[in-house]
Parts: structure tokens; sequence; C-alpha cells
């Protein structure tokens, strides 16, 4: 799960002619590749899965239509929602800046970007908690309320964007731009109509890692979010609580639901990306 | 990368078994070897003739000193231990998923009962002096530095603007010691279990946060969230003694913590010795350092100014004991906390 794999999705959408590899040598990789992905991958998720209904599908229906697991997937998804949308924006802006511009700091903040990546994401937590905490230095107090839950998983969802449209604006053609320009396209409308078509698989690749990503995230959300049910507890909270209650069936089934949103997102936003690039040929 | 599937050319007959029975191999090799590793993780419980301690988090400074103690005495002499610490519940799943372990510490109950019924640990793990407990504590508050709200009492948390932070009860078993002191100090005072119920619901009124656990209510309370924090002595101790500016208060009527520890079926007879040790005056007192009530009288007399017993102190069993109270209380789809839950989330929403 990492943007440079998103990233190589989007760009291969350009590069289709890809030299065959010879028969025996893609054979044996791909009987490794399908070992490997059933094993650390396709197992544990249909254990998941099989948990979820261990018992009968009642007891499914009645883990996932609890009110309390309701409200958590409901703030789970409008809190992801409004991530993907910020840091989508944000994202690209933040990648032009990096390949376009020419700013003091440049390299810093191109390293500083991973670091939400590298950060135990528990501790990611702690150090929001401080600085948006009563005692804080910047005098906001949002710790423990729902704009809580939208900081923190702002912070660990940034780097996809960033990193997914990076190395397609690098390797983007400015000719064409500039052929625009001459031509008496006005900035905008060279972005627009130019830049953007090129980008937007790669926005959507990002994306999805980064709503999938905030679907699932736990620890910078369980210090943060004070788990307040019905108020500020997400899904992934929800769902320790129930393993914590022993209550595991519930907490698959929750799980369950989690993992066909991610799996619809990660689909509608690939058939996105694909018509994009269909236009954008 | 599914744009970049190439489409492969049928390979000429004769010569298409080949590739075919490569996929197969490279698959089963694969699998082979997961289940190679899988094997090697579950042949491990010998543990090398170390003796595996697992125990929830908060006595971890205290075994820092109770194992080099223990390796001073003519029991101990040559052991060597692993250690785990962790969230009780977590480390009970644990060892019932077969994490090696030859003494377990929880900090309630029913995590020892899981292992009790999965036949790791022996069902007459309490059939000593101490009930299977090795150390106590009580239920108290957590408050600002000299009191500012005046909290000494349970109906003091109920006052208006005050605030009480308390664990998420789903999420951290701990939690379910300070609701059922909360429930069985109305019970004290005279209270109906109708009347203690509707004490319990007023008290989730004031409750603006429930964390995830006891360490993560008391970061949230020392980074300035709300009035008083409900959490057990020992941590109160503990917290002062890290510096912390707080100060605690012991309720009249409060519940007194009780801390299971066992040997496992196929503990070695130096863990059983290990165990015996720390009900001895010696280990008994690095646990009251450590702000945890001694078991053994003698002990706990020696340290009585440090410990003062509140008038109403009253046990788990008072309440029916943990099994009835789980199902009652706790029972995440029917319990009486899961329904005052929903019915001040719902009204909120």
């Amino acid at each position: 799960m990492t943007p440079p794999g998103a990233t190589a999705e989007a760009a291969a959408g350009t590069g289709r002619a890809i030299a065959l590899p010879r028969p025996r040598a893609a054979t044996l990789g791909r009987g490794i590749v399908a070992g490997y992905l059933g094993l650390v991958v396709l197992i544990p998720l249909a254990a998941v899965v099989a948990r979820s209904t261990a018992g009968d599908w009642s007891e499914f229906a009645a883990a996932i239509t609890n009110q309390q697991a309701v409200a958590a997937l409901k703030l789970t998804l409008a809190a992801s929602l409004i991530v993907v949308l910020v840091n989508a924006l944000a994202g690209t802006a933040i990648a032009w800046v990096l390949v376009r511009d020419e700013v003091p700091g440049k390299r810093l903040v191109n390293t500083v970007i991973d670091l939400p990546f590298a950060l135990p994401t528990i501790v990611a937590g702690l150090t929001l908690l401080a600085l948006y905490g009563g005692h804080n230095p910047l005098g906001v107090d949002v710790a423990y309320t729902r704009t809580s839950v939208v900081l923190a998983l702002l912070f660990v969802t940034l780097p996809f964007v960033v990193r997914a449209v990076q190395p397609v604006l690098l390797e983007l053609d400015r000719e064409m731009e500039e052929a625009a320009a001459s031509l008496g396209a006005s900035p905008l409308a060279t972005f627009r109509r130019i830049v953007l078509p090129s980008l937007w698989p790669a926005i959507l690749a990002g994306g999805a890692l980064a709503f999938a990503r905030s679907v699932g995230e736990f620890g910078s959300v369980v210090l943060l979010s004070g788990s307040q049910p019905f108020k500020t507890e997400v899904a992934s909270v929800f769902i320790y609580g129930q393993v914590e209650s022993g209550n595991t069936t519930g907490a698959a089934a929750v799980s369950v639901v989690l993992l066909a949103i991610s799996l619809l997102i990660l689909v509608g936003f690939s058939l996105l990306a694909r018509r994009s690039l269909r236009h954008a040929g | 990368m599914n744009a970049a599937n190439p489409r492969q050319q049928r390979p000429a007959r004769g010569a298409s078994r080949r590739p075919r029975a490569r996929f197969a191999l490279a698959a089963l090799l694969a699998l082979a070897l997961a289940g190679a590793v899988a094997a090697c993780g579950a042949s491990t419980s010998a543990n090398g003739g170390k003796i595996a301690l697992v125990a929830y988090s908060t006595p971890e400074k205290a075994y820092d000193a109770l194992i080099p103690a223990f390796q001073k005495t003519p029991e101990g002499k040559g052991a060597s231990f692993t250690t785990s610490f962790g969230a009780s519940g977590d480390q009970s799943r644990a060892v019932e998923a077969g994490q090696p372990a030859d003494v377990v510490e929880f900090s309630l109950e029913p995590d020892m009962q899981r292992l009790v019924d999965a036949g790791i640990v022996p069902a007459d793990w309490n059939q000593n002096r101490y009930h299977g407990f090795v150390t106590d504590s009580v239920v108290t508050f957590i408050v600002r530095k000299g009191n500012p709200k005046g909290i000494h009492t349970w109906d003091d948390l109920v006052k208006p603007g005050v605030e009480v932070i308390v664990p998420n009860p789903f999420q951290s078993g701990g939690a379910r010691w300070d609701i059922m002191a909360a429930y069985g100090a109305q019970l004290n005072e005279g209270k109906s279990p109708a009347q203690a119920q509707a004490y319990l619901k007023e008290l989730f009124q004031h409750v603006p946060v429930q964390p995830a656990s006891a360490n993560d209510a008391l970061s949230a309370f020392t980074n300035g969230k709300g009035d008083v924090l409900l959490d057990y002595e020992n941590d109160a101790l503990e917290a002062q003694a890290a510096g912390a500016s707080v100060d605690y208060v012991i309720p009249d009527d409060t519940i007194k913590i009780e801390n299971p520890i066992a040997t496992t079926k196929d503990a070695p007879q130096q863990a059983k010795d290990f165990v015996k040790f720390l009900y001895t005056p010696e280990a008994q007192q690095i646990f009251a350092d450590q702000g945890y009530r001694p078991v053994v009288p003698s002990v706990f007399q020696r340290n009585a100014d440090r410990f003062p017993t509140p008038p109403g102190l009253f046990t788990i069993d008072d309440l029916g004991g943990w099994d009835k109270v789980s199902t009652e209380f706790f029972d995440p789809e029917n319990g009486i906390v899961a329904g005052i839950e929903r019915d001040l989330g719902v009204a909120t929403q």
C-alpha cells in the first residue's frame, strides 16, 4: 500500500507497449505472485469474512445494523470523504509546487512529506493531542471533537496524493503547455485542458488509497477522538471495542462492511481513472 | 498493473504442460514455506528454559524490581525470564491463542477465567489463602491539584458543570471497575438497583470523552480535559510520582480492585516458586512501593498510613461476581451500560 505502486498503475496506462517476458519466467512469476498474494492477503481477508458469518446471517445483520455501529460507520465515511477531497486538492497543489516551482527549502519539504508514513500513528495521535488539546500553544481546543478526527486523517493521508501526482507531473511534456500558451490559451485554460487530464488518473489513484487508509485508520484517532460513542467513535475504534468486549463476530461483521466500502471505492476510482485515460488518450 | 497485462501467446501444443506445472509448483512451494513458518511458531512453547511472564501493563515497573529480587533467593537462582506487558484483555486473548506463558497476571478476573475455560490455567488457580489475587487497589477520583471543584463524593461527580473522564468500558476492561464502583456505591448509600442505574446514566451525561484505555484516559486528563478522572489508586500514585499536577480522593464508598495471578498447567517448578515468592513480605513491599495495596495483612498493616481503608469498601462479589456483572452490565448488545450509551448517543445525534 505505498503510493509509488499507485503511481505505477496510473502511469502504466501511458506506456502499454511492454515487452513480453519469456513464457516460462512469466508463469513462474505468476505462480509466485499468486501464492504470495494468497498467503499474505487473500487468506487473511477470507478468514475475516468467514469469522463475520461464524454465527448465522441474522447475527451478521444485527451486528451491522446496531445503532452504534451505524453511527460509527457514518462518521467514518463522512470524515474520509472530506479528507479525500481536501487532500486531493492540497496534495496536487503541493506536488505542483515541488515539481514546478523553485522555492527555498523544497528538498526539505520533499523529504518531510513522507514522514506521516514513517511515524507510528499512535505517536501522531499523541502529538496532535498535545497540539489541539486544552493546554496547547495554538489556543484552539478541538481535541475530542469530530473536527479532530478529520484533522488526524488529513495528517496520515497527505502523502498519498502528493506521491501519486508528483512523478506524473515530472514526466509531463511541457511542450504541450507551451504550444497551448503560444496559441493564446490562458494559464487556467492550459491547466484545465492540458495538465489536469494527465494528472486526473494519478489524483484518483492517490485519492482512492487515501480513502482506504482513512476508513481503516485507528492509531491516530483512538487517542485524539476520545472515542465517545455516537459522537466521535469511528468504525475502527468501534471494532476495537467489540474485540475487547469479546464480540469477535460483531467486530468481523463491521470490518467486512469497511472492506466492502473500500473495495467499492478502489474499484470505482480505478474505473474513473481508466475512463479519463481514454478521454485523455 | 491492469493496464500492463501482456496478452500472452498460447504456447505450442506439447509445451503447454510445463508452464502450468511450474505455476503449481511455485504456488505449492510458497504454501509449504508458510506452513513451515507457522509450524515453527507453534513449537516454541518450551521457551528455552526461561519463565514466560505475561501480564497487564501497569505492574511492569514492579516486575523490574521483583524479578532481580527473586533471582537472589535460593529458589530463584539462575532463573531467567521473558516478559510481555500489554492491555489485560489483549494479553489474555494472546495466551488463549497460543502465546507461551508460565505466569499470567491480569487486571481483572474474567481475563483469567478465559484461560481456565481454554484449559490453559488449572481450575483451582484461586485455591490459596489470597484467592489467587496478588495485589489490591481501589477506585479513586483523580482531580486537579488542590481539588478546585471540591470533589469528595459520588454525588459531586454529577453536579452541574463537572466533567468526568472514564475510559470506554467496552474498550478498556479496567474501566469496568470504575463503573461497578459507581454502581455499588449507590447501593451502599441505600439506593435501589433501578436508582443506581439511573445514577450511572446521569454520570455518563457528565462524561465528555471515553478514551480507549486507562492510560489514554490519564493522558487526556493531564492534557487538560475534564475535572475528575475515575482511575485506580496505584495509577494515581504513579501519576503523582511521575510529576503530574494532580491530587486524588478516595470516596467513602468504593470498590476493592483485585488483580489475579496464576501459573499455567505446564509451568515449570521455578515459575510456581516465583508466584510463591510474590506473596513474601519482601515482594509485597515492592508492590506497595509501586502503589499497589499488599494482600498479605502484615505488609498491609506496615503501609496502612499510605493506604487508608474507606468505610464503605466493597468487592465485586458483593455485586454478584464478574460472571453476573459482565453479562448484566457489559454485554455489548444487551448490557445495561450498552443501553445507557445508546440512549444518550441517540438523544444527542
